[in-house]
Formats: C-alpha cells, sequence, structure tokens
C-alpha cells in the first residue's frame, strides 16, 4: 500500500494522510493508491502540511506499517525516548519499528 | 564575558522581529516552504524527522550562569524538557513549533543570544577550545579572537551565500581540544622563537563524506592581520569554490585539487589587497573586545590541596577535573554521558544545576564542549566537594571523561532526517557493555565517536574509534573505523572491515579492546597501540 506522510505545517507534527484529512496516527493512515502525489501536492498547496511525499507500507492487522526505518521511527518517535513517542502507551511500539 | 552593545542588541532584536513576519507570512501562505527554507535555515530552524528543530549558538561555547538559566528555561516552556548539547558546540531543541519559534529567539535575544549563523553557507558560530582563559598549557586565551571573527563574520555581506558552510575554530595551546585542523579554517595561537605571540593557520580540513586535515597555509601570522588575512582565505574560496557539485563544494575540496602551495599563493596575492583597505582593527577596538574576557577575580590565598578522602570523590576529581592556570582553582568538566543517558541530552532541570553551579561556585562561566559535555571553567578547589555533591544528586557525576563510555553521538536516524541509522541506542549499549568503571579506567583513553549519516556530524573519522551507520537495503548497518584523532596528533580513521549490526559492532569493539589490552606498552594508550601495531591484529580478532 501507498501512505501519504509530511508534516504539519505549524507544529511540525509528523502526519499521516487519513482520507479526508490528516492524522498524527499512522494506524489511522490509508492506502493512497496511485493518488499519492496528486493529494500531497494539493494539501500542500492548501497549507494543511509540509514536505508530503508518498511511501510504500504494508498493511497489518494492527494497521499500516510503513516499509523503511526512518518512515517506522517517524510514526512511533525516537526509540531512544520512548515517552516522547506518539503513543507512549503502546506496550507493543517497539516490536515493529525496529 | 563579551557583552553585546547597543549595535550586537539592535542586529539581533530587529533579525527577531524579521523572522518573526516571515514565520507570519509563511502560516498566511504568503510564502512557500520554498521560500521561507532558507530563511528559516538562516535562524537555526531546521524540519527534522519528528518536529521542526531548533538549534541555538553558543559563541565559542562560552555562556553564563544567566544564558544557561535561558537554555533550560527553552527547553521546559517551548520543548519536551530537555535539549541536545552538540559537536559544534551549540544546543539543539528536537520539538519546536513554529508559530513559537519567533518567541523563543526573542526570549534568547533578552539573553544576548541567537541561532544565527546556526545553519545555512555562511561563516558557521566559531568554535574553540573549552579550556580557554584557564587551561595551565594555554598561551593565550583564543576567545577575544574568536569575538572578532563573530563580529566579523555576522551577517557578513559577501561571505552569506558561500559555496558551502564554512567553518572556524580558534585554540591558544598546543593541546587541541577543539579538533582545530578539522575545520575549513583552523587557528593557533602560538609563541615563536622570538617570544611573540601570533598564529599559525591552517586551512581545507573538515569532516563530512570526504574528510580532510587541514595543512599550514601560513606559519605564522601576526595577530593583528588576522581579518584580513582571513578575509583573503575566504574571498579565494568564494570565487573558486565549486557551486556545481554540493559533494565538492566544501574549500578542503578546493585547496585539495589545486594544493596548499597554490591556495596559499592566491590567498597571499589577495591578501596583498585587502590588507590595504583597513580592515583590521585599531588596537584600542580589539583591547575593548579583549578587556571582556579578562580573567575573573580570583581570590587569593584559595587552597590548592583537594581532601579526597571520599573514594567516589576521589575517582570524579581524578577523571574528569582537570589543572587550572590559578593556583587553587581547578578546571571541571562535567559529563552528559551518564550510563543509559543519550550523549549531549540534559533536562531542563540538570541545566538548571550547572547554572546555578556556574553561578554560586565558577565565576559564572560554563562552557560547552565539542564531546558533548559541559565545563566550569573557573573553579575553586575548595569547592570541589560540594560541586560534586550537587552534580551526583542531578545525575550529572558520571566519571568517565575520555573514556569508552565518553562517546560523542550525533542525533542519528532517532531525529535527523539526513541520518541512515541510529546513533543513539548503538552508544547507549557500547557503553552498557562497557560499563563497569575499573574496566574503563584500565582501557584508559578511548575517543569513541558516532555519526548515524555521512554528513559525520559524530566524527566518528575523528574517533580512536569511529563507526558511521549506514543504511543497507534499509536495514541499519555500521561501519568501524580505528585510528583517528582530532587532538594535536590529528589522524583520520581507517576502516576496518565490512560493517556489522548493531550488536555486531558492540562485539568487535570488544574483541579490538582486548586486542589492544593484549599488545599494549607501558603508557600507551589505545590509539597508539593502533598506530603501532597496525590494522592488522585487529582485524584478525575481529573477521578471523
Amino acid at each position: 500500500m501507498k501512505l501519504v506522510t509530511g508534516n504539519d505545517l505549524e507544529t511540525g507534527d509528523v502526519i499521516w494522510w487519513a482520507g479526508d484529512g490528516w492524522s498524527r496516527h499512522v494506524a489511522q493512515a490509508v492506502d493512497a493508491g496511485s493518488a499519492g502525489e496528486s493529494i500531497g501536492a494539493k494539501e500542500e498547496a492548501a497549507r494543511r502540511v509540509n514536505g508530503p511525499y508518498v511511501i510504500d507500507a504494508t498493511l497489518t492487522a494492527d494497521g499500516p506499517r510503513p516499509a523503511h526505518i526512518k518512515d517506522r521511527i517517524r510514526a512511533a518517535g525516537p526509540t531512544c525516548r520512548p515517552d516522547l513517542g506518539i503513543k507512549p502507551a503502546d506496550a507493543n511500539r517497539g516490536d515493529w519499528v525496529i | 564575558m563579551y557583552r553585546y552593545d547597543e549595535y550586537d542588541q539592535a542586529a539581533v532584536d530587529a533579525r527577531v522581529e524579521e523572522f518573526r513576519d516571515q514565520v507570519n507570512r509563511r502560516i498566511s501562505g504568503a510564502m512557500s516552504e520554498d521560500q521561507f527554507k532558507p530563511l528559516r535555515l538562516m535562524n537555526g530552524l531546521y524540519l527534522q524527522l519528528h518536529a521542526y528543530m531548533l538549534r541555538v549558538a553558543v559563541p565559542y561555547g562560552t555562556l553564563d550562569g544567566r544564558q544557561m538559566h535561558m537554555l533550560a528555561h527553552i527547553a521546559r516552556k517551548y520543548d519536551k524538557g530537555y535539549g541536545h548539547f552538540t559537536t559544534r558546540q551549540n544546543i539543539q531543541y528536537n520539538w519546536i513549533k513554529l508559530d513559537q519559534a519567533a518567541d523563543i529567539l526573542a526570549e534568547l535575544a533578552t539573553v544576548e543570544m541567537h541561532a544565527i549563523q546556526t545553519s545555512g553557507n555562511c561563516i558557521r558560530n566559531i568554535s574553540s577550545d573549552q579550556f580557554a582563559g584557564a587551561a595551565a598549557d594555554e598561551v593565550e586565551d583564543p576567545r577575544p579572537w574568536a569575538e572578532l571573527l563573530r563580529q566579523w563574520s555576522t551577517f557578513h555581506p559577501e561571505f552569506s551565500y558561500l559555496p558551502r558552510k564554512f567553518k572556524i575554530a580558534v585554540i591558544g595551546a598546543d593541546q587541541d581540544r577543539a579538533a582545530m585542523r578539522l575545520h575549513d579554517i583552523g587557528l593557533q595561537l602560538y609563541r615563536n622563537d622570538a617570544g611573540e605571540v601570533g598564529f599559525r593557520l591552517f586551512a581545507g580540513g573538515g569532516m563530512g563524506r570526504t574528510p580532510m586535515i587541514a595543512p599550514v597555509i601560513r606559519d605564522w601570522l601576526p595577530k593583528q592581520d588576522l581579518l584580513s588575512y582571513v578575509e583573503a582565505c575566504l574571498r579565494v574560496y568564494n570565487r573558486h569554490g565549486r557551486r556545481d557539485n554540493i559533494y565538492k563544494a566544501r574549500i578542503k575540496i578546493l585547496v585539495h585539487e589545486i594544493g596548499a602551495a597554490e591556495y596559499a599563493r592566491q590567498v597571499e596575492e589577495e591578501w596583498a589587497h585587502v590588507k590595504t583597505l583597513g580592515l583590521d582593527p585599531p588596537a584600542a577596538e580589539f583591547e575593548r573586545i579583549a578587556a571582556f574576557f579578562a580573567p575573573p577575580a580570583y581570590e587569593a590565598g584559595v587552597p590548592d590541596t583537594v581532601d579526597l578522602s571520599d573514594p567516589d570523590f576521589r575517582l570524579w576529581v581524578d577523571q574528569n577535573v582537570s589543572a587550572h592556570k590559578q593556583p587553587g582553582y581547578a578546571v571541571v568538566t562535567i559529563s552528559l554521558k551518564p550510563r543509559e543517558g543519550i550523549p549531549g541530552d540534559a533536562s531542563a532541570d540538570q541545566i538548571d544545576v550547572m547554572a546555578d553551579l556556574a553561578e554560586r561556585y565558577a565565576h559564572n562561566e560554563l562552557r560547552v564542549t565539542h564531546a558533548q559535555n559541559i565545563v566550569l571553567p573557573h573553579t575553586p578547589k575548595r569547592d570541589l566537594y560540594a560541586i560534586w555533591q550537587a552534580l551526583d544528586a542531578a545525575g550529572l557525576a558520571t566519571p568517565n571523561l575520555d573514556l569508552i563510555s565518553d562517546i560523542i553521538a550525533c542525533p542519528g536516524l532517532d531525529y535527523c532526517a539526513l541520518a541512515n541509522a541510529r546513533s543513539i541506542p548503538l552508544a547507549q549499549k557500547i557503553a552498557g557493555r562497557f560499563a563497569d568503571l575499573d574496566r574503563q579506567r584500565d582501557l584508559g583513553e578511548i575517543k569513541l565517536k558516532i555519526s548515524g549519516g555521512i554528513n559525520a556530524c559524530g566524527h566518528h573519522h575523528a574517533g580512536h574509534i569511529g563507526i558511521l551507520g549506514v543504511d543497507r537495503k534499509g536495514e541499519e548497518n555500521y561501519q568501524l573505523l580505528f585510528g583517528g584523532s582530532g587532538a594535536e596528533d590529528a589522524s583520520l580513521a581507517k576502516i576496518v572491515g565490512p560493517g556489522f549490526s548493531e550488536d555486531g559492532v558492540v562485539d568487535a569493539i570488544e574483541k579490538a579492546t582486548d586486542v589492544y589490552l593484549a599488545n599494549r606498552t607501558e603508557g600507551e594508550r589505545f590509539l597508539d597501540t593502533y598506530r603501532r601495531v597496525g590494522m592488522a591484529p585487529f582485524k584478525e580478532a575481529i573477521y578471523g
């Protein structure tokens, strides 16, 4: 599957295209199919995202998992500071990031 | 310490308001990211993996308690309660919001701080010896010259759009604690046979993907000619530095390609013109600047001895306290490398503790080191025990300066958009493997430096043991290097062989230390043994 991701313009937060808007949670990301580039361009023009790009991901029973380690770290937060991650209460987060 | 005059303050304040307007225009849509990016970078604001990152300049690594408290305040109010001290003697905040960036800069300006020259293809924040003005082996304090260079380079119109970034270091001792020869320009104050103090100028050093040790360009430069000569160096680089290829744009490539002698010839030719322009400041202006760096009011009669009956305190003094030029005083290095900690990170509370200690005991001065530690440069020996107790209570008394766990590590892939692999977890694993302090001390000085990417922000080329993280088909992989040094015996580390997984590189380092222990002679450091016996026995132990 293809995901669209970028950073929120004002906060810098990592965000994921969720079909009808952006989410901070990769679990809510949707498959953009072949429309990723155009979604990114349109949303960037509307200043709803900064630096959007399309990535490969795998859909698992627990949600989308980015293919590359860099995007998995973006999804979950720095591995060296799990307390600062987007889902600090997720006990399983380390199982799929690395 | 240098204090802003009305011009400095006005320039910084104006810059803050200019940036506030630029941010507002970006948020309103009046500017695109392509238009805004170079402007935010000129104000130290990057976009990293998780958020905006603000890099705040600490000119030549020197700051006072008031400024240090402000750094803690920024961490607490605008970030997530901590900051990361960097190999450029600066501090970075990792979780900045764009709409608060100008407010942060405004608060920094109230204590004479800013984020100018921390990014972009300009002359970056000048770096220096963290022991400047205090070291027992110093010829002369380099900081007045670093400050002069700061003033000269700030907003220098001719050098704001260089082919690439440009880094200058100034030291005043034979011992190089600033990796001076790995800078674009390195300046060393030294005393000649006639007893005069002047500069030896090096140019064309650097790390990154093409590491180079800077050759001598001018062996003797009268101090009063510094600015005009450095201006000439920059002009030749600005004229001939390659703008067509970002990987060949640094001055090191120019000096390497045309040769040091030819580069020096062109600089001399340019200087013959530049020095007629009246650029070098009159002696009175330099003396005005130098007066800010007068030694602190040392107390007379401070005892020169320390009660070392507490064994833990004794260990810390032995490892982290260095000789001061003033009897009764010492230089304290506070390790930001606690066990299981993150190299260079300090919480807001810890930053406040260090500021308090500087204000209470150490003539209100602190330094940031390129090895990501903090220094109290002027500490009465009488107060060392009280300082150690306060540091210990704050988790800041790790006695590991220059040992294998005193690791330089860049933020790596945990934070950095340019990194290929994580640095911090690897640093923690290595420090954990060698956690036993007796073992570390038996191994002696080992400078271990980790970069998570080819930009070499973790100085792996200059590590006795260096590690470079690479991306191998989407997996983290680590190249191991031996034999580098950023000190006065500068050398570039060499790759040992094929790369390793994270656990594999920790095992390889342990095997290398075993080779060192088996081969060392009396007084030899790891680096010395490696230089004497060569790579072969290390390679055999690791791959054999």
